[in-house]
């Protein structure tokens, strides 16, 4: 079994590279299934913020 | 030009949205299998080289997600045509989702790269190699990309000029792929498309090939978890996006 981690002198190697491979693909999940679940908040805050300076009267209404 | 019919229901965000609802479980599911049952034929089960022993088993994750990176890229980048071309929308969201991958897989293909370089080459890097400069400009470019998005205030200005910079750098493609044909390199040519075929035989091509197909399959999960976020982000108002999220549905 030792054999099989060891890799014939290339453990480190080896393992480094799937060890960091299986890493990217978990983090690209869990960035992706973040993005999406916070989609919804981010596009209420992008609204607000295209309607704020519309809000602002740029013209003073007559009395 | 005039576009053809179904390419309209493309451009739809509801359409596209509820796709990649259905198409996801199955890419998902399929993906993440695969690239279990790849990796672990890869590490046990398949021959070791006979002239690089052990360490040649990172050929079932290196050329992988290079090949992603460099898919994303032609993703993003006829996205890009596509969008500044028609104005569609729908495709600026799609190479937005695109680059953050991309990104990641070339940043992962130069590290598994690195260490399979080390014991093979006896370097980790070699500053002025043609294969590893070209594939590193692939990582700045997609970090250039996501820089310049930064850039602008207003998404419609940044998803045009961004696409410019997409479209143009996509020249870098074909220089990756043939750098190891036209310069010398340390890097070996091709072993899936060698000339008269794979050069390795049938027990590593089967692990390699379950791999590529891993890699794809995760690779569009991700592309579609994406642009179903870019899609709710940028239709954030309209109706349906609405009754989907009261829904409670994420």
């Amino acid at each position: 079994m030792s054999e099989f981690f060891l890799m014939g002198g290339h453990g480190a190697y080896v393992w480094s590279a799937y060890g960091l491979t299986l890493a990217v693909v978990i983090i690209n999940v869990w960035l992706a299934r973040a993005k999406l679940r916070a989609a919804p908040q981010r596009a209420r805050e992008l609204a607000t913020q295209a309607e704020a300076p519309r809000k602002q009267p740029t013209v003073r209404r007559l009395q | 030009m005039k576009l053809p019919r179904w390419f309209h229901q493309f451009g739809s965000p509801p359409y596209v949205y509820r796709l990649a609802d259905r198409l996801c479980p199955w890419l998902g599911g399929l993906g993440g299998a695969l690239l279990a049952v790849g990796a672990v034929w890869g590490l046990a089960f398949a021959p070791p080289d006979y002239q690089q022993g052990e360490s040649a088993r990172i050929i079932y994750i290196h050329p992988q997600t290079a090949y992603i990176g460099m898919m994303a890229y032609v993703v993003m980048a006829v996205a890009s045509a596509i969008g500044y071309v028609w104005r569609l929308k729908l495709a600026h969201a799609v190479a937005v989702s695109a680059a953050p991958i991309g990104a990641w897989f070339t940043f992962c293909a130069l590290f598994t790269g690195a260490v399979w370089g080390r014991p093979t080459w006896g370097t980790y890097w070699q500053w002025g190699d043609p294969r590893i400069m070209f594939e590193a400009l692939l990582l700045f470019l997609f970090l250039g990309y996501l820089a310049l998005r930064e850039a602008f205030d207003d998404r419609d200005k940044a998803d045009r000029v961004t696409a410019i910079l997409a479209v143009v750098g996509v020249v870098n493609i074909p220089i990756v792929h043939y750098s190891v044909e036209w310069w010398n390199s340390l890097h070996q040519t091709s072993t899936l498309l060698a000339e008269g075929g794979p050069a390795m035989t049938t027990d590593m091509l089967i692990p390699f090939l379950i791999m590529v197909a891993a890699f794809t399959l995760t690779f569009y999960w991700l592309l579609l978890r994406r642009l179903q976020a870019e899609i709710v982000e940028r239709e954030g108002d309209a109706r349906w996006i609405r009754e989907l999220v009261g829904e409670g549905a994420r």
